[in-house]
C-alpha cells in the first residue's frame, strides 16, 4: 500500500486494518505522533488527514489511501502550524510534553478552520486532547497569541 | 539546544573536562549506625549528593557547555532548573548550554529518585557548587594564560576577562587547560552574589526542551527504537494476587505479526517493584502484539484479593473510622471527655477513592539482555532502584545493568516503581537476548497501577460557649504504602500521617489522632502529593463545616485555629518524618501559613458578594515543606454543572529558583486537583479495577479547566533560606477549596469524592 505522509509517498507493508498510529510509529519509525489510549479518548495521536484532525489510533491505514497525512514532524510547513509552535515555545506551554504533538496538530487544524477562535471555539476544538499535566490554560493563551500573530502578519 | 535527549554514554563526553569518578561528597545513610546523628535532607537520601564539576560539566573547544541533568524530567522542568543553576553560577551563556541526561548511577551522580518534590530543594546548593568550582577553574586557567593574579580576572557570560588589559578569552579556549587543574575545595568556593544572577530567580527562562517538544522530536521511553527490536505487551492477572493457571495461544499465533508468547513469573506479596506475572505476546509491532493479546484464552487462578469490592471495603472503613480506638498517633488533653461535655459539637466523615496516576505516556521499557549484562531505556523516576531491581531479577550485579533515562511523558509517582522495566528485561532474556520494547496499554496502566490509596476520614470537634474550638478528633483509615513493602502492614507510616494528620499546626487544647487498621487488597503507591490528598480534603473541608455551624467566617476560624505566629518543632507534633528535612532547619512556621492565607484571600477578594449559584472556597495546607493557600471560585448551574471561573493560589516555597516552572507546576497541580475532585475514581469489583481507559477513568479536559488560574509566589528573604518543594504541594488544597466553594454556592456539602453527578437535581 502507498501512504502519502507529509507530502512524501511511503511504501507500506502492513495489514489494511493497522491503525495509522502504529504504521507511523512502528513501521515507518516516525515517533512524533504519540500513543496515549488507543481508543480515540485522549487525542495524543492526532494527525491531519486531508487537513482534518483525526485520531490515528483508530483510523486504519486503508482509510488514508489516496489521501494525505500530515504529522507533527511537518506541521511547521503550514504557516498556522509554525505560528502555533512558536507560541508554544514562547509561552513555555509544555510540561512533560507527551500530549503536545496532538495538541499542536489539533490547534493548527482549529486555526486553519477558524482564524480567530473564541474561548468556546477553543474548548470545543481542544477538549478531545487530554493533558494530564494540566497545561490547558497555557494552550488557550498560546492559541490566541498565534491567532493574533497570524492576523497581524496578514494585515501587515 | 536542538538535540534529542542524549545519554552521556552515547556521546563523546570527554571534550574539555575529563570525566572522572571522583566523588566529593556522598552520604551513606544505609551505613549509618544508631550512634551516628540522623541525616536529613540531601544527606539523608540514598547515595546522598555529588557536587563534582568533573561529573556534571564538560566544555567543548567550540565553547559548548554540556551539563548533566541527573534527575528525571517528567514535566516539572528539572532539565531546565538544575542545569541553569550550574550555568548561572559558572557564568555560562544558557544559549550555549547543552543538557544531557544521566543514566542510573547514584554513586556517580548522587541520589536520583525523582519524587517527593525534592530535586531543586536538595540539589540547588550542590549545583551551585558545581558551577562555582567550574568557574573558578576557568578563571585560574585564564590567569595562568596571561600570567596575572587570579584576583584580576573574572568570568563573564562565557568568557573570562581581564579588565585591566582589556583581554578576554572564551570558555572553549580555556577548556583544555582548565580541565587539568585541581577541583577547588568546597570550602574555598566563591559564589556569585544573588544580584548578579542571570537565570536563577528570573521569570523568563525558556525550557531546555521546549523546541524539541513543539516540533515532535523528543525521545520518550515510548519512542525508543533499536535495531532488530521486537515489541511486547503483557496480559496481566486481573486481580492483584491472581496467578496464571493455563493459557491457549493458538489464535494469538495466527495474528499476522505475532512472533511468540511466553510467561512471566508472578511474585508473592509484598508487591515491592516486582512484576505481576502473566502472558507476554511478542510481535513485530505494538499493534500486532495488542491484537494477539486479545486472542489469548487464559485461565487465571483466583488469589486472595479476587473478592475486593470497593463498596464493601468502604463500609468496613466506615465502621473502623467510627469506633473509638485504633493506633493512637497523638494525644493532647482529653478530646473524648471534652466532646462529651461540650455545648456544641460537630462530626463529619469523608471518603476519597483510589486513584490512578495515569501519566499521558503509559509505562514502557526497552530492554536488551546480552548474557552478562543488560541495557535498558525507560521513562523512570527511579533509575537506581530500576537498576537494582532488574539486576536482582536477572541475577546480575547492578554494575552489569545500565538504565538509560529517557524523557518521561509524565510520572506522578507511577514511574517510581520499576516493575515494567523488570518485565522488559525478563522478556528480552527469555527471547535469548533480543531487544524488546514492552508497552503498557492504557488499560494496563489504569488497571494495574500502584494505586493511590482509598481513605475514610472521621473528624469531630467541640466548641465552648464562646465558639472557641476546644477539642479535635481525627481518625484516618487507609491501606498504607507500607503494605507494598510489608504485606502485613495495616497502619499508615510516618510519611503518611506526617502528611496532614499529625502535623496540623492548630492551637487546640485537646487533640486526639487515631489510625485504625486497614488491610490492602491491591498495590498501593505514591500519587502526586500522596496522603496529603485525603488528609487535606478532610481537614480543610471540616474547618469550613465548623465555621458554618458556628456562624463564623471560614478564614477567621482557620486563622484562629492556626493561632499565633510561631515555629513548631515537628517532633512536638509527633511528626518524626518532616519530609526528611531537619526539624531545626525546617520547623513548621505558622506565620508563613498565615501569610499565604492572608495573601490569597486578599488577592481573591475573599468574601466578595457573588450572584446566586456562585461561591468562593478557601483551603490552606502545608506539605513538602511548602505553604499553600487557595481560593477557588465556582459557578454551579441549575442542573448541577460545576464550572470554575477563577482560582487564586498563594505559595511560599522559600527561595524560587525557576519561578516560571514553579508557576507551571502549580497551574498543573490545580488542574489535577480539580480533576480528582470532580472525576477521579478507581473502584474495584471482583478484585478488578472497574475503570480501564479515559472513558471510565475520566480526567479533566480543557472545557473543565478553570478560566483563570493565578499563581502568587511569596518572596523569600534570601537564597540562603531553606527551599521548599514545588511539584506536589499545589495539589492538596484544591479539592477542599473547590468543595467549600460548592457549599458556598449551593449549600450542598460534598463529603465523598469524586463530585461527579452529586450536584445534579
Ligand atoms: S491514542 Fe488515539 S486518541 Fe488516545
Ligand atoms: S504536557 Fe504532559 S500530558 Fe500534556
Amino acid at each position: 500500500m502507498k501512504l502519502t505522509i507529509n507530502e512524501q509517498v511511503h511504501e507500506l507493508n502492513a495489514p489494511d486494518e493497522m491503525p495509522i498510529l502504529w504504521a507511523l510509529r512502528d513501521v515507518l519509525g516516525m515517533t512524533g505522533t504519540k500513543f496515549g489510549c488507543g481508543k480515540s479518548l485522549c487525542g495524543a495521536c492526532t494527525v491531519m488527514l486531508d487537513g482534518n484532525p483525526i485520531r490515528s489510533c483508530v483510523t486504519p491505514v486503508k482509510a488514508a489511501e489516496n489521501k494525505s497525512i500530515t504529522t507533527i514532524e511537518a506541521i511547521s510547513e503550514q504557516k498556522t502550524g509554525q505560528a502555533i509552535q512558536n507560541a508554544w515555545i514562547e509561552n513555555n506551554v509544555p510540561q512533560c510534553g507527551y500530549c503536545q504533538s496532538g495538541q499542536i496538530v489539533s490547534a493548527t487544524a482549529l486555526l486553519n478552520a477558524n482564524p480567530q477562535p473564541n474561548d468556546e471555539d477553543i474548548n470545543n476544538a481542544m477538549s478531545g486532547n487530554i493533558c494530564r499535566c494540566g497545561t490547558y490554560n497555557r494552550i488557550r493563551d498560546a492559541i490566541k497569541q498565534a491567532a493574533n500573530k497570524l492576523e497581524a502578519d496578514h494585515e501587515g | 539546544m536542538k538535540d534529542k535527549i542524549a545519554n552521556i554514554s552515547r556521546r563523546n563526553f570527554v571534550k574539555g573536562f575529563a570525566l572522572s569518578g571522583l566523588v566529593l561528597a556522598v552520604g551513606l545513610p544505609g551505613l549509618s549506625t544508631a550512634a551516628e546523628a540522623k541525616q536529613y535532607g540531601r544527606d539523608g537520601m540514598p547515595h546522598g549528593w555529588v557536587d563534582n564539576p568533573l561529573v556534571f560539566v564538560s566544555i567543548a573547544e567550540d565553547g559548548t557547555v554540556t551539563i548533566v541533568a541527573h534527575r528525571s524530567e517528567m514535566g516539572q522542568g528539572v532539565r531546565t532548573s538544575l542545569p541553569m543553576v550550574v550555568a548561572d553560577e559558572m557564568e555560562a551563556d544558557w544559549a550555549q548550554v547543552k543538557v544531557v541526561q544521566a543514566y542510573g548511577d547514584e554513586e556517580k551522580f548522587g541520589n536520583q529518585d525523582t519524587d517527593g518534590s525534592r530535586s531543586v530543594r536538595h540539589f540547588f546548593m550542590p549545583m551551585r557548587n558545581v558551577g562555582a568550582a567550574a568557574r573558578m577553574m576557568l578563571e585560574t586557567a585564564a590567569a595562568a594564560l596571561w600570567s596575572v593574579p587570579v584576583s584580576e580576572v573574572k568570568a563573564m557570560n562565557h568568557k573570562v576577562v581581564h579588565e585591566a588589559s582589556g583581554r578576554s578569552v572564551g570558555f572553549g579556549e580555556l577548556a583544555q587547560s582548565a580541565s587539568k587543574l585541581p577541583v577547588p575545595e568546597r570550602e574555598s568556593l566563591i559564589y556569585k552574589d544573588a544580584s548578579d544572577f542571570r537565570y536563577i530567580g528570573k521569570s523568563d527562562m525558556k525550557l531546555a526542551d521546549g523546541e524539541v517538544i513543539a516540533t515532535g522530536q523528543t525521545e520518550y521511553g515510548m519512542d525508543i527504537r533499536l535495531e532488530n527490536m521486537v515489541y511486547a505487551v503483557v496480559a496481566h492477572p486481573p486481580a492483584y494476587g491472581d496467578t496464571l493457571a493455563s493459557y491457549d495461544d493458538k489464535e494469538t499465533l495466527n495474528v499476522p505479526g505475532v512472533i511468540k508468547t511466553l510467561t512471566l513469573p508472578s511474585s508473592a506479596p509484598p508487591a515491592v517493584f516486582n512484576p505481576l506475572g502473566g502472558v507476554v505476546v511478542v510481535a513485530e509491532n505494538t499493534w500486532a502484539a495488542i491484537q494477539g493479546r486479545e486472542k489469548l484464552k487464559i485461565e487465571w487462578k483466583a488469589g486472595p484479593n479476587s473478592d475486593y469490592e470497593s463498596a464493601a471495603f468502604r463500609e468496613k472503613m466506615q465502621t473502623s473510622a467510627n469506633q473509638k480506638g485504633g493506633k493512637v498517633l497523638r494525644q493532647l488533653g482529653d478530646s473524648y471527655q471534652v466532646l462529651e461535655d461540650a455545648e456544641a459539637t460537630i462530626s463529619a466523615d469523608y471518603y476519597i477513592p483510589h486513584l490512578a496516576q495515569a501519566p499521558m505516556e503509559p509505562p514502557v521499557a526497552t530492554a536488551y539482555f546480552k548474557g552478562d549484562s543488560c541495557e535498558l531505556w525507560a521513562p523512570t523516576q527511579a533509575p537506581q532502584a530500576s537498576r537494582d531491581t532488574v539486576a536482582k531479577w536477572l541475577e546480575l550485579k547492578p554494575e552489569q545493568v545500565k538504565v538509560n533515562v529517557t524523557l518521561l511523558g509524565g510520572g506522578f509517582g507511577r514511574k517510581s516503581k520499576p516493575d515494567f522495566l523488570v518485565e522488559a528485561a525478563l522478556t528480552s532474556k527469555a527471547l535469548g537476548g533480543k531487544p524488546v520494547k514492552l508497552v503498557w496499554t492504557r488499560e494496563d496502566d489504569i488497571q494495574h497501577s500502584y494505586f493511590h490509596t482509598v481513605s475514610y476520614e472521621h473528624l469531630q470537634a467541640a466548641f465552648d460557649e464562646n465558639g472557641k474550638t476546644q477539642a479535635w478528633l481525627h481518625r484516618t483509615v487507609a491501606p498504607s504504602i507500607a503494605s507494598t513493602f510489608d504485606a502485613s502492614s495495616v497502619h499508615q507510616m510516618p510519611i503518611e500521617i506526617g502528611m496532614g494528620v499529625v502535623n496540623i499546626p492548630f492551637s487546640i487544647p485537646n487533640i486526639q489522632l487515631e489510625n485504625p487498621a486497614a488491610e490492602n487488597h491491591t498495590r498501593i503507591g505514591w500519587f502526586r502529593s500522596v496522603s496529603n490528598i485525603p488528609h487535606a480534603f478532610a481537614v480543610q473541608s471540616f474547618i469550613s463545616e465548623m465555621a458554618h455551624q458556628q456562624n463564623r467566617d471560614h478564614k477567621a476560624l482557620l486563622l484562629e485555629l492556626i493561632g499565633d505566629d510561631r515555629e513548631i518543632d515537628p517532633r512536638m507534633l509527633r511528626d518524626e518524618w518532616n519530609y526528611g528535612e531537619s526539624p531545626e532547619q525546617y520547623p513548621l512556621n505558622t506565620g508563613r501559613l498565615r501569610r499565604v492565607i492572608e495573601h490569597v484571600t486578599e488577592t481573591a477578594n475573599w468574601g466578595k458578594s457573588l450572584p446566586e449559584g456562585q461561591g468562593q472556597g478557601l483551603a490552606a495546607h502545608y506539605s513538602f515543606v511548602t505553604y499553600v493557600a487557595a481560593v477557588v471560585e465556582v459557578k454551579v448551574s441549575d442542573d448541577g454543572e460545576v464550572s470554575v471561573p477563577k482560582v487564586d493560589i498563594s505559595v511560599d516555597c522559600g527561595p524560587q529558583v525557576n519561578p516560571e516552572r514553579i508557576r507551571s507546576q502549580v497551574e498543573g497541580a490545580c488542574i489535577m486537583g480539580i480533576s480528582l475532585a470532580m472525576l477521579g475514581e478507581i473502584s474495584f469489583k471482583d478484585g478488578v479495577a472497574v475503570q480501564n481507559n479515559f472513558d471510565g477513568y475520566q480526567v479533566s479536559r480543557m472545557n473543565e479547566a478553570p478560566a483563570e488560574i493565578n499563581v502568587h509566589l511569596m518572596p523569600a528573604n534570601s537564597y540562603d533560606d531553606p527551599l521548599g518543594g514545588v511539584g506536589e504541594p499545589g495539589m492538596p488544597p484544591i479539592a477542599p477549596a473547590l468543595c467549600n466553594a460548592i457549599f458556598a454556592a449551593t449549600k450542598k456539602r460534598i463529603r465523598n469524592l469524586p463530585i461527579r453527578y452529586q450536584l445534579e437535581a
